[in-house]
């Protein structure tokens, strides 16, 4: 178990700093995703803060480990953490889905580093990740591919196609992280299409399934170092998530799916990410 | 003259070849349970590390080609041509919008598919790939030219290309020497009175038509257009200019194919008549390639009495308007 204080208080701060670009980048744009961006935020800035082996003063290191966000409309968590982490100005944050901006609201990896993989229509970097995780293979390179769904998103048939594959080839290099936060576009994913039980589904795929408490950056951490260590079996981490996490009027409410925050919307959401 | 061969066991002879060659080390070549079929098995015998059998699931096939050229291979991905559709929006939006080199090389086109009918004949899949940006779309008329298009195609890593391969052995007829070129078309004979454009084995039947056509004193023009996109515009405007028409010849629907890519052509450069054989909107049935070829009227025939009612209408309608104005 990882117990080291600093590290986590470190990483906390950091997710707030991120909480607040996503909530600021989305207002001035008047456009973006708050509840599902806001809900990865804890798992990307252990990601980029701590399990990937990347350098953003070289975005194409060969040996670099890969991160896919296969549910794009997340963009704006990711912008903000791969802005914080190095890879380009936050100043550019405040052109998110501007006409000419290289910030798309869903990820073009031709317009910006950093980006491994373009997304934006759901349940395709899965199987991107599969693919990554086959060619690292041929090539003897020991890297490490994530990969985060929406729990949305995997109402879609080609996420299954990939869990099969994916067992299949026995790609343990890759490992992907549910953001489970149980609200889709139009309403409580139970009510939309029910995806539980989740872990026996990924279990009888036969994948190692890790369930843990994803706004708890220390149990984040144990997961991706358990993850990398684990062998024979592609691993996916069921983070239990809530939606629009931080911002306490939009915890858990589907209209935030898609929605932008007021000015003074803006304000509480700042206040409440101090 | 060699025996005739199919452009799918052309293709997987040509990946036999590279399989087997250093150079081409990079090539990965992905499949979904149809490999026999699709002649990929050859380059399976040769480099079982290299070669992917993806289950009888398309989506996730064309999505590990992704990753796998985001990994910096040249996937060669092959099913049959209406399988691979149904990925269609993973090819636009994963593929094509990443402008990756990846080789969607699918066989069966067409109806000359044959028994299996309706439900395996794809007769629109150059339309919808075509309207893709980024994705180029060849269809070889014999071994021949198919294999220059794949070593092409292994050769460079520029953007996605969709090859549709058909499923019974075709003649040579392309020019040997030649060496493949996207956008370039190749002029098999030259003539002045009309211009049969033809993609695929309709290349076969519109060479066997223009013999006939010659025979009855016309001069006329035939070119294999390999090279659906690009386009080659200058061979099409200079038929347009020095011929009175062009008629398209294709195993595809004569919405969005080669037909339509001619048409987009004349109509904005040098407006003239331009008619279309193909399948006319419709699904095929079951039965023996020929049988269906002359169902649906891509026939030496059909294309032979198209030419000899345009020039009848042509000359009426000059006739007509020499009349005219004499009065």
């Amino acid at each position: 178990m990882n117990n080291n204080k600093d590290l986590i208080q470190d990483l906390e701060e950091r997710a707030k700093i991120i909480r607040r670009h996503v909530v600021k980048v989305i207002h001035d744009a008047g456009v973006g995703h708050p509840g599902g961006s806001l809900s990865a935020v804890d798992i990307l800035t252990v990601l980029y803060f701590h399990t990937l082996r990347i350098d953003p003063d070289n975005p194409n290191w060969e040996d670099r480990d890969r991160f896919i966000l296969s549910k794009g409309h997340a963009s704006s968590a990711l912008y903000s953490t791969l802005a914080e982490r190095g890879f380009f100005s936050t100043d550019l944050l405040s052109t998110f889905g501007r006409i000419n901006s290289r910030l798309q609201v869903h990820p073009d990896m031709r317009k910006l580093p950093g980006i491994e993989a373009s997304t934006g229509a759901l349940g395709q970097g899965l199987s991107i990740a599969i693919g990554m995780a086959l060619g690292a293979r041929l090539d003897k390179k020991d890297l490490q591919i994530y990969v985060l769904l929406g729990d949305g998103e995997i109402q879609e048939g080609q996420i299954w196609e990939a869990a099969m594959s994916a067992a299949h080839y026995k790609v343990d290099s890759l490992t992907a992280i549910l953001d489970y936060n149980g609200v889709q576009l139009m309403g409580p994913v139970s009510a939309i299409m029910e995806v539980a039980p989740v872990k026996e589904k990924w279990v009888a795929f036969g994948w190692n399934v890790i369930e843990i408490d994803g706004h708890s950056i220390k149990e984040i951490i144990n997961s991706f170092d358990q993850a990398r260590a684990f062998k024979g079996k592609p691993t996916i981490i069921l983070a239990n998530t809530v939606k629009g996490k931080g911002c306490s009027f939009m915890e858990g409410k589907c209209e935030w799916h898609g929605k932008t925050p007021s000015n003074e919307e803006l304000c509480r959401a700042l206040s409440e990410l101090e | 003259m060699n025996k005739p061969i199919s452009t799918r066991e052309a293709y997987g002879q040509a990946l036999q070849e590279i399989a087997i060659n250093p150079a081409y080390d990079d090539v990965v070549v992905l499949d979904a349970d149809l490999s026999c079929s699709t002649r990929t098995i050859l380059f399976a015998e040769k480099r079982k590390a290299r070669f992917f059998q993806m289950g009888i699931a398309e989506q996730d096939m064309i999505g590990a080609a992704v990753g796998l050229a985001l990994s910096g291979k040249i996937p060669f991905v092959s099913t049959f041509a209406i399988f691979g559709s149904r990925a269609w929006e993973q090819i636009r939006n994963s593929v094509a919008r990443m402008n990756l080199p990846i080789r969607l090389c699918f066989s069966h086109g067409g109806i000359s598919v044959g028994e299996d009918g309706s439900s395996a004949q794809a007769n629109e899949d150059l339309s919808i790939m075509r309207s893709i940006p980024n994705m180029k779309v060849f269809v070889p008329s014999d071994g021949l030219e198919t294999k220059k298009i794949i070593y092409y195609l292994a050769e460079h890593r520029d953007g996605p290309a969709y090859v549709r391969l058909t499923r019974n052995p075709v003649p040579y007829l392309s020019h040997q020497n030649e060496p493949f070129i996207p956008g370039k078309a190749e002029l098999l004979q030259f003539g002045n009175d009309g211009t049969l454009v033809a993609c695929g084995q309709m290349v076969d039947i519109a060479l066997q038509a223009a013999h006939k056509i010659a025979a009855m004193g016309y001069s006329v023009r035939v070119i294999n257009m390999a090279s659906i996109k690009p386009v080659d515009s200058e061979i099409i405007i200079r038929a347009a200019k020095e011929t009175e028409f062009i008629l398209s010849i294709e195993e595809h629907s004569v919405i969005g194919g080669l037909g339509s890519a001619i048409c987009e052509v004349v109509c904005e450069n040098c407006p003239t008549q331009v008619y279309r054989i193909g399948m006319n909107d419709l699904f095929g049935v079951s039965g023996s390639p020929n049988d269906l070829f002359k169902k649906f009227n891509l026939t030496v025939d059909k294309i032979l009495s198209t030419y000899l009612n345009i020039k009848k209408n042509n000359n009426y309608y000059l006739n007509h308007q020499s009349s005219q104005v004499s009065h």
